[in-house]
């Protein structure tokens, strides 16, 4: 069971048997369970979770019912990636003793939490995951804001988003700092895998998994994850809103291998101009008073200078 | 523990997905699973829908991207066919229609109260101009 999933095309990933359960209560056209059960979907092994506190963990287990088909802790807002490097160590000294009761079986840890419980409160715990090398997968819901609990602003919430804690006025164009490049920050950390994914790239995706799955040490994950209630769009829109994503370069694929070997992974044929990203969404719809225009030239300037640098990164092996 | 309201539990729970044993998960499909009461697939979140999907079986082409970017696992797919929707657990968010990509349409949104023989036998035909 250790060999990975064999997925050739949509229509064989398509016979997996999810371990992702309906009637959870995350809103209509989230990309949080997409998000999920692409990663679940990438293997056959057990799978040991967690999640921290956030819209996933609210919504999937809901007194009295459970929407996880496996082995699932949740214990506080910081401390999901340690609960499962907890349960890894454990893992390993059984094993190392030779007391484990099933020694052939391989299961998966994985930690699932959002852009609020990684980038701001669960940061010195990944940190410390990442530094004491567990053989632990965190995947980060990128939602850019605390969306469970009403929208206020995290250290992922881009330049120009209007976020409660941060919201757009007459003297305010809302949020005023830019997004925290946690996957550098974690590649830093010189774990074997880190990489960006996002739902509607979903063979992109599984192939990220696996890689991680199949490495011996941390992995960091980062996901975009549109969400229809905070960033004010359509709920049939979140595809549409993943491609737009992807597609202006807002969140470019790559991967970085041993925390120095870059590789983009998804190249658009056709690159969408960050306004069209922007325009597709309520948070940012006071950029296009003609008093806030200038941010708009700013977001593409900063988009084009960071995939400029990943693609020097790439060339340069740095 | 169905009978035990919510300050009568002791802190820390644990719920038990399925009723006894159950060995290969991941190799096991939704219908054959023994789900316990305390798995959500055993609730139903239909009364959140205002709007229904309706599936046309004549235009599918399996290509299963409603079933990929289904967030609510309510699109059953089963020997690599799309062979239906699981009403009880989708919400009316309409991604399968946007990521459905035959023409006409195999998936559309109607009202919840629409009749799905009227929808299906009205079905709109192929849009000529759209490439």
């Amino acid at each position: 069971m250790s060999e990975n999933k064999n997925i050739k095309n949509l229509k064989e990933f398509s016979t997996s048997a999810d371990r992702f359960e309906g009637a959870n209560l995350l809103c209509p056209g989230c990309a949080h369970s997409i998000i999920v059960r692409e990663v679940l979907n990438a293997t056959n092994d057990d799978l040991i979770l967690s999640a921290s506190t956030g819209c996933l963990e609210v919504c999937t287990a809901v007194y009295p019912y459970t929407s996880w088909d496996a082995s699932w802790i949740h214990i506080g807002f910081e401390n999901g990636s340690t609960a499962v490097a907890g349960a890894e160590s454990m893992y390993k000294a059984l094993k190392t003793k030779g007391r484990l009761k099933q020694p052939d079986r391989n299961p998966k840890f994985v930690s699932f939490a959002g852009d609020g419980a990684s980038y701001d409160i669960g940061f010195q715990w990944i940190s410390g995951c990442m530094e004491r090398g567990h053989n632990i997968m965190h995947v980060v819901l990128d939602n850019e804001v605390y969306a469970n609990t009403g929208g206020q602003r995290s250290s992922s919430t881009p330049i120009g988003s209007s976020a409660t804690t941060s919201p757009e006025g007459r003297r305010s164009y809302g949020e005023k700092k830019n997004k925290k490049d946690m996957v550098s920050i974690m590649a830093s950390h010189n774990i074997p895998y880190s990489a960006q994914v996002a739902p509607n790239k979903w063979k992109d995706m599984v192939k990220k998994i696996q890689h991680g799955f199949s490495v011996d040490g941390p992995v960091f994950i980062n996901a975009v994850s549109p969400c229809t209630t905070e960033w004010k769009f359509d709920p049939k829109d979140t595809m549409h809103l993943a491609d737009l994503a992807t597609d202006s370069l807002v969140f470019p694929l790559y991967e970085i291998i041993d925390g120095h070997e870059l590789n983009i992974t998804y190249r658009p044929k056709t690159v969408v101009p960050v306004e069209e990203y922007l325009a597709a969404q309520g948070r940012f719809k006071h950029l296009f008073k003609d008093e806030y225009k200038h941010l708009i030239k700013e977001w593409q300037e900063r988009v084009d200078a960071k995939w400029a640098q990943l693609n020097r990164r790439e060339e340069a092996r740095v | 523990m169905a009978n035990k309201g919510w300050d009568e539990f002791e802190i820390g729970a644990m719920l038990r997905t399925f009723e006894g044993k159950i060995d290969d998960i991941a190799g096991t499909l939704q219908e054959n699973r023994a789900y316990s009461q305390n798995s959500s697939f055993v609730a139903s979140v239909a009364d959140w829908r205002i709007i229904k999907p309706v599936f046309n079986k004549d235009f599918c082409i399996d290509c299963q991207f409603c079933w990929v970017y289904c967030p609510d696992i309510s699109i059953i797919s089963r020997d690599k066919k799309m062979i239906g929707i699981d009403m009880d657990h989708c919400k009316g968010c309409g991604i399968c229609v946007e990521v459905c990509p035959t023409n006409p349409k195999s998936l559309m949104m109607f009202p919840e109260k629409a009749d799905e023989e009227t929808e299906l036998a009205a079905w709109p035909a192929k849009n000529e101009e759209k490439k």
